[in-house]
């Protein structure tokens, strides 16, 4: 799998590519190798898995990695600033940071938009993972550069696809927050405290002050009601199923 | 049959267990060596199968929990069962196995059948009588240790005292008792405060064999650190802590990916650990932090293919690692379902394959080589060709005697030293 629009270049058996970072750089190759490699971190986070929840290992790993390429290009000099549209919209041009790692899907899609993460789909194009890119937010203060998105992430018909998808992905946020609404007392109430780890839910509910959502607390399926969750699931293969349509897998 | 994941012995080495991805154990148990057939020196057979863990639903987080169990640990033995630890992503389950091949015959109270017999028929009292049957395995959980572990449990290990085992997770290590289910003392924490900030996870842990005090955990940084539950309720600070300097010429990006610790073990003597990264196997000793002893290439013909690698996910397989009895030999596995093993004292390596196209039942395994670059020799196979769906990540060593247990995907080989 490798990102449409974007020629590969042989990164295998370049010794002097991969070794020392002090070594001799071909310019644009490196560049464009160091540029893609950072490219495929960034998808291989952005991509969500739905059903199972993300290695934290494995997203730290990669975080580290794209951080440490990001540390490259300032010193570089190839970190471009991006115009931000607006103040709201500038978080949500950022990089990802492993803050997202930690929320869940939900969390995140009630609050932004977001998605969690996941191991890496092969089958997995560019397409989606532009949206994702540019409703991702994070804490980190370094800006991706807007060439970034639109070198990467040609495609074929952009706007379809991204609404289609944007579309599905409405639909189904729609669906999970028109259940009854709960008060938050009811939802504790019904929860058992001693089930769910303290800071699981200071996550969520720091997630959503953060937004100013506070209905978002409301929108959170009580776990004693077999329907909802029975539809939070068939919600998440209607998902499965969209991205297989989209990917045309 | 599902993917193993995990390979374990017991401390004698009679008895065999394997988890999978579908949540069961399936125990084998080496059969007494006859007479009869000296050349079918005991052969493992199954013993006993169970399912272990469900697959269960995070309501709250609208995930699932995986029911593969990740790791399994035998308890030593002190009656006539067996008891054994298995756990997946979060809850970890005590299990007894148990023999059964007596049955009560002759109730007073009720037939045959289970029914219960019309008390006015009843004339005469009558005692149970104990009588053979089939040997019957039953295995029951006898303890559900849960809800302690907000990310995923990567590791148990069961404390040299017998009455505590630790579990780990990708933060957090917690301490238990068996007796007791509903509580564990957490004993290492490294989340930050702010979650942003987190670079570094807990990747492995072990106790020490023979101090109960003391036991190591490594982190996907490539350091291992030692701690001492004496010092203090939550062992944030090490004793010890084990990191090798990097190497400059060879820094790339892929640099800290590849130095993650995918395995930790002791030694048995408990003077040494053996850690595994992605390329090497390292021997350390415990009374030298700054860098290890022995270093073992496993495959080094990979390091320049550590893009691609990196794309298809393969730099993040966790491979395990193990000690022979005698802690001479280690262990590893590899792709394309090779194997590894490094002599420490006459520092022989030996590549060997796991596959049944490639050895009959009982043939002698012939070592295999991997040719990097150049000429390719008759039987050697070339980096291109090696097929990395085929990873052997989970083996197991007996704790006296040169028997192996290699679990490649979905089958499991036993291999032991040749018969004369």
């Amino acid at each position: 799998m490798f990102v449409r629009g974007l020629k590969r270049k042989c990164f295998d058996g370049e010794e002097d590519i991969e070794g020392t970072l002090a070594g001799i750089k071909a310019i644009p190759s490196y560049n464009l190798q160091r540029q893609s490699l950072l490219d495929m971190s960034l998808v291989k986070l952005q991509l969500c898995h739905m059903l199972v929840e993300p290695n934290l290992c494995r997203s730290v790993l990669i975080a580290n990695t794209v951080r440490q390429i990001q540390e490259e290009m300032t010193q570089d000099g190839t970190w471009q600033m991006i115009n931000t549209q607006s103040t709201g919209q500038a978080s949500l041009d950022c990089l990802v940071s492993t803050d997202i790692l930690c929320r869940s899907s939900r969390e995140q899609a009630e609050g932004k938009h977001v998605p969690g993460y996941s191991t890496f789909n092969k089958d997995f194009e560019g397409d989606q993972a532009q949206d994702s890119l540019e409703t991702m937010s994070t804490a980190s203060s370094v800006q991706a550069p807007r060439n970034l998105q639109n070198n990467v992430w040609e495609m074929e018909n952009p706007q379809e696809n991204k609404g289609n998808f944007q579309k599905s992905l409405d639909q189904i946020f729609e669906t999970l927050e028109n259940k009854s609404p709960n008060s938050v007392e009811d939802l504790f109430s019904e929860v058992d405290n001693s089930y769910y780890d303290l800071d699981t839910m200071l996550t969520g509910m720091m997630s959503n002050t953060k937004m100013g959502h506070c209905d978002g607390l409301e929108t959170f399926t009580s776990p004693t009601t077999a329907t909802s969750s029975s539809n939070c699931k068939s919600d998440l293969n209607e998902l499965d199923h969209i991205v297989e349509i989209l990917v045309e897998s | 049959a599902d993917i193993i994941s995990t390979v374990e012995f017991n401390h004698t080495g009679e008895l065999l267990a394997t988890g999978d991805k579908g949540g069961r154990v399936v125990i084998f148990q080496r059969e007494q060596e006859s007479k009869h057939q000296p050349h079918r020196r005991g052969e493992y057979n199954v013993y006993s199968t169970f399912q272990s863990h469900e697959p269960e639903f995070d309501y709250l987080k609208s995930l699932e929990i995986e029911e593969k169990i990740n790791k399994i640990r035998w308890l030593p033995q002190q009656n006539a069962a067996y008891f054994l630890l298995s756990t997946n992503d979060k809850t970890v389950k005590l299990w007894k196995v148990s023999e059964r091949d007596k049955r009560p015959e002759g109730y007073n109270l009720k037939d045959e059948d289970g029914r219960l017999r019309d008390p006015s028929m009843i004339t005469m009292l009558r005692v149970p009588v104990l009588r053979p049957m089939d040997l019957m395995v039953e295995a029951t959980p006898r303890r559900v240790f849960a809800n302690a572990h907000t990310y995923h449990i990567n590791s148990i290990s069961v404390n040299s005292d017998y009455e505590t085992y630790m579990s780990a997770d990708d933060l957090r290590i917690n301490l238990w008792n068996f007796e007791i289910t509903n509580q564990s003392f957490n004993i290492v924490d490294i989340k930050p405060a702010n979650m942003e900030e987190l670079t570094e996870v807990i990747t492995a842990a072990e106790f020490h064999p023979h101090h109960c005090n003391t036991f190591v955990y490594s982190s996907s940084k490539g350091t291992i650190r030692l701690c001492d539950m004496r010092t203090s309720a939550l062992c944030d600070r090490h004793a010890k802590f084990f990191e090798e300097p990097e190497d400059p010429s060879n820094r790339s990006f892929f640099s800290e990916i590849i130095s993650s610790i995918s395995d930790v073990k002791f030694s048995h003597s408990g003077r040494y650990i053996m850690t595994r990264d992605y390329l090497t196997v390292k021997v350390w000793d415990l009374n030298m932090e700054n860098r290890p002893i022995e270093t073992y290439q496993v495959h080094d013909y990979l390091r320049s293919k550590l893009c691609s690698l990196y794309e298809n996910d393969c730099i993040f397989d966790k491979f395990e690692c193990v000690w022979n009895g005698s802690d001479s030999v280690i262990m590893t596995g590899s792709y394309n379902n090779f194997f590894r093993m490094f002599d420490r004292n006459t520092k022989r390596d030996v590549t060997l394959e796991a596959s049944r196209e490639n050895s009959k039942p009982r043939a002698i395994l012939k070592p295999r080589k991997v040719c990097v670059g150049g000429k390719r020799r008759k039987d050697e196979i070339s980096v291109d060709s090696l097929d990395f769906s085929k990873k052997i990540l989970h083996t197991a060593w007996h704790p006296s005697e040169n028997i192996i247990a290699v679990a490649a995907t979905n089958n499991l080989y036993i291999f032991q030293d040749k018969v004369n």
